[in-house]
């Protein structure tokens, strides 16, 4: 092993299935059509400030669509996971970027959620717990099959572990 | 990377037990299981009602002043006085009710394995703890409990569900009851795990000089300024708030501005002071902190209301040694415990259930922490990594940020507006920056982290400097996070999440390599799996 030398976490084995990008695409642009939407609304109300919303709200819908545009390919790029028979270890982040690694034998729940965006694009996210308030790992973006069939990994060898996991 | 742990605490990935004492106890020999009483249900003191009817009378006394005074002016003396008497009245004898409904409504049972509580009018809680999860019992008694010779009892399991399903409350139950209790449930259970040659016993008592402490921890700036909003709240209840005002003008119509906002500020802070002191007393009175036989830790304390807060060895993850800034320009610190289960939920009373030890001199601190652990030599004294200068560098430029960018902001505004606001930025400038850059200094030389024996410890902080000993085997878990900034100097936060105290403690801006070596030797086998040598090039 590295010993003396310098090391570094190596990126964990899988990548999130492809339709997270366009996923992550739908829910940046949903959340810059929010305020976008209001302020054309007030726009079309308010006379004497109309210029001013409506630049406000272009360079909005800009930011909006250069981050549609920038952050799901980066994300895609951070984004990843890995299961072994000893530990979850998941990455995440963009300009933040976030390495959690949880031990199998100190796992205490495994769910799985897919939300309404999710459903539409076939995908899953996998939310592992342990003990801690702070030990929390998300699998976002996977493909609906593989985030049944991890958990149902998870469980089984989670259950496998002895331990209270505290 | 991958050499054995240097000695015990962490032999192999999973560990969980921290003591030799997992599952249930066994119950050998007689004085030390629990005296067996008929499995009948019992139920709390009756004495509960007279109590609530007091305590409702000194609040209902309470309100009625203001309203009284208010009415006074509207309605006719006795008018005001009749209504304000009535409605006192009716307020303390709902709430008598109320108390003698919960009384006759709620049960409890401490069977041979499960300890159970029946509550409810309409709808029936019951509530059952399984008595080999049970991790705490804690006594806590105010003033007309004591007079009364009654404790409240609350039975904890280590489990931090968070919606206090973990959690049973008997309010209250007679002295002895509770002391019963607490020896039968948490006490009562390991006993063949005394043979260990450790201290048990007394580990720290008060020492009265202790107090002087007190005046420079936090509290006293907040009771201060308590003090004054107190009393502007008061005057404004009987309409005097102007009056008072006033006569504070009065007093200082012939002295100059400054001194006066000095005499008043020096006024708040005597008041504050002598709050904290008050405040100290209250809490810290006949504080003892001592080992029992069975190997649970019991912090007793209180002037008015006594505490007694129990904490079972097994669900100790390590302590933390915390340095308030004014406390630690004094050389003081206080510690508290890292434990699981430790009531989440209500955040006030979280804060008093860890602490072991009120403020005192660091030398202390560190020999009690010692005791706790049972180490010979505490963790929370090891000398520490020392984290690189580039962490300086970050703590400098945000410290300096933070004074700046207002000065900027004020700056530009002078240069707009009013030239006044120039001068302002230059004061502002003249006196943050050096601040700012001993206050970064004092942050960076903060940063440490090390592993002493079966313990890791991180620490860090200005304001409130936290050093924590955690148990190897106690970390479930590493997050290893990098800000693009950090990314380009090299640095790293590691997170050990824990089942205990805050769920995590934090390595801020440790050297990357180093930092994930210093992970990865304090858990072998966890992180290991996912190094690798930093020469490779990393793909996307």
């Amino acid at each position: 092993m590295a010993g003396e030398k310098t090391v570094r976490l190596r990126p964990p084995a899988n990548r999130m299935n492809r339709r997270a990008v366009t996923w992550w695409r739908v829910q940046c642009l949903l959340t810059a059509a929010v305020p976008v939407g209001v302020l054309v609304v007030l726009a079309a109300f308010i006379e004497p400030a109309r210029r001013w919303l409506l630049v406000a709200a272009g360079a909005l819908a800009l930011l909006g669509l250069a981050g549609t545009a920038f952050f799901p390919a980066w994300w895609y790029r951070v984004h990843r996971w890995e299961v072994t028979d000893e530990a979850v270890y998941v990455r995440t982040g963009a300009l933040w970027q976030e390495w959690r690694i949880a031990p199998m034998s100190r796992i205490q729940t495994v769910d799985t959620m897919r939300g309404p965006l999710e459903q539409a694009f076939r995908l899953a996210t996998v939310t592992v717990t342990t003990a801690s308030a702070r030990g929390e790992i998300r699998i976002q973006g996977l493909d609906h099959e593989t985030a049944a069939d991890l958990a149902e990994q998870l469980t089984r060898i989670t259950q496998a572990t002895p331990g209270d996991a505290t | 990377m991958n050499a054995p742990a240097p000695d015990a605490g962490g032999h192999g990935a999973p560990a969980p037990a921290p003591t030799p004492v997992p599952g249930p106890a066994p119950r050998s020999g007689a004085g030390c299981g629990p005296a067996p009483h008929g499995d009948g249900w019992r139920r709390l003191d009756p004495r509960t009602v007279w109590v609530t009817g007091l305590v409702m009378t000194g609040v209902a006394g309470g309100a009625a002043l203001p309203v009284f005074f208010g009415l006074a002016g509207v309605l006719p003396l006795w008018q005001a006085a009749a209504l304000v008497l009535a409605g006192g009245v009716l307020v303390v004898a709902a709430a008598v009710a109320a108390d003698y409904v919960r009384w006759r409504r709620t049960r409890y049972r401490i069977g041979p394995e499960r300890a159970e509580l029946h509550t409810g009018l309409l709808l029936i809680k019951r509530r059952s703890l399984a008595r080999e999860r049970i991790r705490s019992v804690d006594l806590t008694a105010n003033v007309l409990q004591r007079v009364f010779g009654l404790v409240k009892v609350r039975i904890g399991t280590g489990e931090q569900t968070g919606t206090g399903e973990s959690t049973l409350e008997l309010d209250p139950v007679p002295k002895a009851e509770g002391e019963r209790l607490r020896r039968e449930l948490i006490a009562g259970a390991p006993c063949a795990e005394s043979a260990e040659h450790h201290r048990d016993g007394l580990l720290a008592a008060l020492d009265p000089g202790w107090i002087r402490y007190a005046p420079v921890s936090f509290v006293a700036p907040v009771l201060g300024g308590a003090a004054v909003g107190a009393v502007m709240q008061v005057s404004e209840w009987f309409g005097l708030q102007g009056e008072v005002v006033e006569w504070t003008r009065d007093r200082f119509r012939t002295t100059p501005v400054a001194l006066t906002v000095a005499v008043l500020a020096l006024a708040a802070l005597v008041a504050g002071v002598v709050g904290a002191l008050a405040f100290w007393v209250e809490m810290w009175w006949g504080y003892r902190l001592e080992r029992e036989p069975g190997g649970a830790l019991r912090v007793r304390r209180g002037l008015l209301t006594s505490r007694s807060i129990s904490i079972e060895e097994r669900r100790l993850r390590g302590v933390d040694l915390v340095e308030p800034l004014g406390v630690r320009l004094f050389g003081a610190g206080r510690l508290d415990a890292v434990a699981t289960g430790l009531v989440r939920e209500d955040d006030h009373k979280h804060a008093g259930h860890q602490a072991l030890l009120p403020a005192v001199p660091a030398a202390t601190a560190h020999e009690v922490a010692a005791r706790v652990l049972k180490e010979s030599s505490t963790p929370t004294g090891t000398p520490l990594t020392v984290h690189p200068p580039a962490a300086r560098t970050r703590r400098l430029r945000r410290a300096l940020t933070g004074v700046l960018a207002p000065a900027a902001l004020f700056a530009a505004l002078g240069v707009r507006v009013d030239p006044v606001l120039l001068s302002v930025a230059a004061g502002w400038t003249a006196v943050g920056v050096p601040l700012a850059a001993l206050l970064a200094r004092d942050a960076y030389r903060n940063l440490g982290h090390g592993l002493s024996g079966a313990y890791l410890v991180a620490r860090s902080g200005t304001m409130r400097r936290s050093t924590v000993a955690l148990q190897r085997s106690g970390v479930i878990g590493w997050t290893v996070r990098q800000s693009y900034f950090q990314r380009r100097a090299g640095l790293i936060t590691l997170t050990a999440t824990t089942a205990a105290g805050a769920g995590g403690y934090d390595v801020h801006d440790a050297d990357e390599s180093e930092g994930l070596c210093f992970a990865a030797a304090a858990t072998p086998g966890v992180l290991d799996p996912f190094l690798r040598p930093a020469q490779e090039k990393e793909p996307g």
